[in-house]
């Protein structure tokens, strides 16, 4: 069941597209797996797409929040991508505010947007 | 046709499966992405707090029609500690677990009508329904 996401690497960018719906310790294991390949790569960036995700709840929310923070602490920016509109919907309603986090409408935008900021 | 169905809530994998099951009976009801999403959601917050606080506990789903309305309920029941403080559990930001704080608060306001029964040492249970527009 231990299934785990994915994490590539363009240029300075490590790119994340999660796929499927996470349960607790996909998303621990995430946390834990992009610090380290930022560690080893020394990649200056992280998009996170969530395109093919339909909900977030608390939990991923907070993962997710962590990991920017966490993110953030080592010297890479992280740009969240392709949210979709019951997502932003249910977040707020929820009361979670993502606040001073980069998004993006998809990925391609928000490689764009992350590598202005890499050269800024 | 039984128009309830329940998952039982032990391990982190019940919360899935109980999201899962509150997607599907969301989307066969007739609800949109965004009720599914909000009726997924609250499903795993009642979930999170049975599996977190309780222990143990179940959450039941069902479908509802009644004087021409249609909506799904939601019933999220355990035999853990309950809840001393009811008042409090509804504030934005109040946690004891270190998370958000956004559950309980959060899912009153995903759902149309949200009820919380709880007594100290016998358990709690919560009552929430989306009605069908």
């Amino acid at each position: 069941m231990n299934v785990r996401i994915p994490i590539l690497k363009l240029d300075e960018v490590l790119i994340v597209s999660i796929q499927w719906e996470l349960d607790d310790q996909t998303a621990i294991q995430f946390q834990e797996d992009l610090l380290n390949k930022m560690h080893e790569t020394t990649a200056r960036g992280v998009v996170i797409d969530l395109t093919s995700i339909d909900f977030i709840d608390s939990f991923i929310a907070k993962v997710l929040g962590d990991v920017i923070s966490m993110s953030s602490l080592m010297g890479a920016k992280v740009v969240i991508t392709g949210i979709q509109p019951a997502v932003a919907i249910t977040l707020i309603e929820l009361g979670i505010r993502l606040e001073n986090v980069m998004t993006a409408l998809d990925l391609e935008n928000g490689l764009t947007k992350l590598r202005r900021e890499l050269e800024a | 046709m039984s128009n309830r169905s329940s998952v039982e809530i032990f391990t982190e994998w019940d919360i899935v499966a109980a999201r899962q099951l509150g997607r599907n009976e969301a989307k066969n009801s007739g609800f949109g992405t965004v009720d599914q999403a909000r009726i997924t959601t609250a499903i795993s917050e009642l979930a999170r707090n049975i599996y977190l606080y309780a222990g143990k506990g179940k959450i039941e789903i069902e479908r509802l029609s009644t004087d021409g309305m249609k909506g799904m309920t939601i019933i999220a029941s355990d035999e853990g500690p309950g809840i001393p403080d009811l008042r409090r559990v509804m504030e934005d930001g109040f946690s004891t677990s270190g998370g958000l704080g956004a559950g309980m608060p959060g899912v009153k306001r995903l759902m149309d009508d949200f009820k919380v029964e709880s007594e100290v040492g016998k358990g709690t249970i919560i009552t929430a329904t989306k009605w069908l527009r």
